[in-house]
């Protein structure tokens, strides 16, 4: 099949698309706009709905509603856009109804900027709204790989009854690259025994996410738990680069895994034996694959556009028990190939310890930033 | 026993199809049970029910979908206008109702109602005011009267400081978007058959493709109110009636034109 | 192999769509491409800028900060990216507005009136195929017919008429060598 060149944010609409979206929900906010300005045209043309939400909070319930349908919907956002559709989202996960959501983050807290980062990982991967729910989270590094997990979200929430996240960012949303495009899938014409679509020819539905008797809630928490055991047990996805022999291991999701990539490629050049681990799956996280590393390598290098989120999932991976190194940018600023390659020298020079906490170490290395 | 003919039952008043057999959680004396059944007979008489999808929000009527006999779903705190657009627009050929109280409508849910009712989605709103927050126990309502009592204005409201209700249908029927807006009331049966009227117009518009509905029903709350169900309606007559006068605020032109 | 360009000067001088005709030149050639455009702070300081990336293998880091060659359209854009041209690149310069000579004597340089040479052609807005047309002379990443290929591909069908008019600007700017 031929390769176009698009643009991350319209790559992942064109997907959605192809998957077999029915509805578009969404508000506009940089830098995930284009997304919705693409379906504004191509949901129509399909004879789709679309609709231009007065809100991210009437986005997200438009996008419950059509979801309790059975049929597929989504929305898409950006960070201060998506804090804003929490609470929806945990109504759906509560509802056990798929939707697939994507964040397209940028610098904050608060308003912060519309530069790339990734401070969203905690709000999407460990949380954002109340009550026990998980998300899956796939976190693509470019824009093939934006296209083919938007399409797996798709599958994996339906699959599970879940929410799934599609997680990038700033500069993959805004980039171009080759990518190819799946075939158009057929609409569903089949719709799951929960959905709720008029009750003519069976007995009535409804869907909720209440639930007043404690142990009824209890049930339903349980039920999403051991739901979430198969998703971890299923769904694990990463990708590995130069492992075989590697001493040391450089690892970071979507963005900051690719500039990682180039870091580590550079320090093969020179000699030095450091594979990468890039995580596709950031919820479920893939626990037992650093788990593994631990008895082969001396030393883990995170980096991350944020203040170390993922870095709490490697360690509690590994158990504290390699010594672990922290490298980020923040505020929407993507580290540059060299930064991270100086990193991996200081790894390999050491000392390298178990002690204290990377973070730390990495705060102490940049006190001379204000 | 066999009844001969002259002992032959004949039924005058039964519960309708689209009601379930349960029993409510509502008050006694609620208006809320009168507004369901109103409803339920009108998508009876309409042959709607095995294609409505009712959305429910929070507040006392959080579970009215334990009492309509068709689909429902069931909305976060104001957000019964935006689930409904969401269903509404993927499957267009069903009839979508939001049954919504004040607190729900015209506090917290203010944006999603009023950007639906300019979208013209074509969905039917049913908006029970009755003066307060009744789930949570009494409490000011953007609806509440100058000078009412509630648990949250215990002096009474004060406009200086807690402002002016908000008269939701004069609102939204500045809307182009909206294309049937009335206020009825439940106070007596005069006004009980003039609102069913109105919910059977709100759904005649929706069925005919002609855009947003909304019946806005003045109601009572005799348990927050602190008052008999008898004096309630009298209160709500009395006092709710003057300031939220009763009437069409917006009928399009061929909504003008349902002869029912 | 992997060459890093970065296409900067003012918005309206056509930088995006520069590197954006060699991002499909080399996608059509079979290569790993990135385009990146400037984006939030970078935004700042006078100059709208991209980063296109060709390469043999699967492309890291979209954003480098030693590229290969830069095309600077204007003053800030030499100001700002000389100094990270990979000794041994090439920086062409937009010499019609830039009023001021390269310092670096590591990197190949090519000045070029573009501007002059494009209104000569009949049309201004043809200063970034101009400049486009000298980096290929100079740099052995894609060769002029695959921009050629990629501009009538990819320009909608509307403009075919000014096809002929850009690859001249293309050949008249490949006439630049570097000193």
């Amino acid at each position: 099949m031929a390769r176009e060149l698009m643009k991350g944010n319209e790559a992942v609409a064109e997907a959605a698309v192809r998957a077999g979206v029915e509805a578009y929900f969404g508000y506009p906010i940089t830098p995930q706009t284009e997304l919705l300005e693409y379906m504004s045209r191509r949901m129509p043309e399909l004879g789709r709905a679309f609709v231009q939400a007065e809100s991210e909070l009437g986005a997200i319930n438009m996008v419950y509603g059509a979801a309790c349908t059975g049929k597929r919907v989504m929305s898409s956002s950006s960070s201060p856009g998506v804090s804003l559709m929490l609470e929806g989202i945990s109504y759906i996960a509560g509802t056990e109804i798929p939707m697939v959501m994507v964040d397209v983050m940028r610098g904050g807290p608060g308003l912060g900027n519309i530069a790339p980062a990734q401070a969203d990982y905690n709000q999407m991967v460990h949380g954002g709204g109340h009550g026990d729910y998980r998300p899956i989270v796939l976190a693509p590094a470019s824009v093939q790989e934006s296209v083919d997990l938007t399409v797996l979200a798709f599958d994996l929430a339906d699959k599970y009854r879940s929410v799934a996240v599609v997680l990038t960012d700033g500069s993959l949303g805004q980039m171009m690259e080759p990518c190819e495009l799946p075939p158009m899938q057929p609409l569903k014409t089949s719709f799951p025994e929960w959905s709720v679509t008029g009750s003519e020819g069976r007995e009535r539905r409804s869907l909720s996410s209440i639930n007043l008797d404690p142990s009824m809630q209890e049930e339903m928490n349980f039920r999403l738990m051991r739901r979430w055991q198969e998703v971890e047990a299923n769904e694990v996805r990463y990708k590995e680069y130069f492992m075989d022999d590697a001493q040391f291991v450089v690892t970071g999701f979507g963005s900051s895994g690719r500039v990682a990539l180039t870091a580590v490629r550079a320090a093969r050049a020179e000699g030095i034996k450091v594979g990468l681990i890039r995580p596709i799956t950031v919820n479920p996280f893939p626990i037992k694959v650093y788990a593994e590393i631990v008895k082969k390598v001396e030393g883990i290098l995170v980096v991350e556009m944020n203040a170390g989120q993922m870095l709490e999932d490697v360690l509690a991976a590994t158990k504290y028990q390699t010594p672990i190194e922290f490298f980020a940018r923040m505020g929407g600023i993507v580290p540059f190939p060299d930064e991270v390659l100086n990193e991996i020298h200081r790894m390999v020079k050491g000392p390298l310890t178990t002690e204290g906490h990377p973070r730390d170490r990495w705060l102490n290395r940049t006190a001379h930033k204000k | 026993m066999a009844l001969n003919e002259s002992e032959m039952e004949t039924m005058v008043y039964e519960r309708p199809e689209a009601l379930t057999n349960g029993i409510t959680h509502y008050c006694p004396g609620c208006t809320h049970g009168t507004a369901h059944r109103l409803i339920a007979e009108v998508i009876d008489e309409m042959g709607l029910r095995d294609k409505t999808i009712g959305v429910a929000s929070v507040g006392c009527s959080v579970f009215a979908y334990n009492y309509f006999d068709f689909d429902f779903v069931q909305a976060p705190h104001g957000r019964a206008p935006a689930m409904a657009t969401g269903v509404k627009r993927v499957l267009p050929d069903r009839i979508v109702m939001t049954y919504q109280g004040d607190g729900d409508l015209a506090s917290i849910g203010m944006a999603e109602i009023v950007h639906a009712a300019a979208r013209g989605e074509n969905i039917s709103v049913f908006f029970l005011n009755n003066a307060n927050y009744g789930m949570t126990g009494g409490q000011m309502a953007p609806t509440t009267l100058p000078g009412q009592k509630t648990t949250s204005s215990p002096n009474g409201r004060d406009v200086e400081t807690q402002g002016y209700p908000i008269k939701v249908s004069e609102l939204l029927s500045t809307l182009d978007g909206a294309s049937y807006v009335v206020r009825r009331s439940l106070h007596d049966a005069k006004n009980i058959r003039l609102a069913k009227k109105a919910i059977r117009m709100a759904f005649e518009t929706q069925v005919r493709g002609l855009g947003f509905s909304m019946v806005e029903l003045l109601s009572i709350c005799p348990t927050n109110w602190g008052m008999t169900p008898l004096n309630s309606l009298q209160w709500l007559e009395e006092k709710m009636v003057p300031y939220y006068p009763l009437g069409d605020y917006k009928v399009h032109p061929a909504v003008a034109e349902i002869k029912i | 192999m992997q060459t890093e360009i970065i296409i900067a000067g003012f918005g309206g001088q056509g930088v995006l769509f520069a590197g954006q005709l060699l991002a499909y030149a080399g996608m059509d050639e079979g290569k790993n491409v990135t385009w990146i455009p400037s984006y939030g702070p970078e935004m700042r300081g006078g100059t709208a800028n991209c980063t296109v990336i060709v390469s043999d293998e699967e492309i890291g880091s979209p954003l480098v900060r030693n590229p290969s060659a830069v095309i600077a359209m204007n003053r800030p854009s030499l100001d700002k990216y000389e100094d990270q041209v990979k000794p041994g690149g090439v920086l062409v310069v937009n010499a019609s507005i830039v009023d001021r000579p390269v310092n670096r004597t590591d990197i190949k340089v090519v000045e070029v009136d573009a501007n002059g040479i494009a209104e000569k052609l009949g049309d201004k807005r043809m200063t970034n195929m101009v400049l486009l047309g000298a980096l290929l002379a100079n740099l052995p990443v894609l060769p002029q017919a695959a921009i050629e290929k990629a501009l009538k591909g990819h320009l909608p069908e509307r403009h075919h008429k000014l096809l002929p008019k850009n690859y001249e600007a293309l050949s008249e700017g490949a006439k630049h060598k570097a000193k």
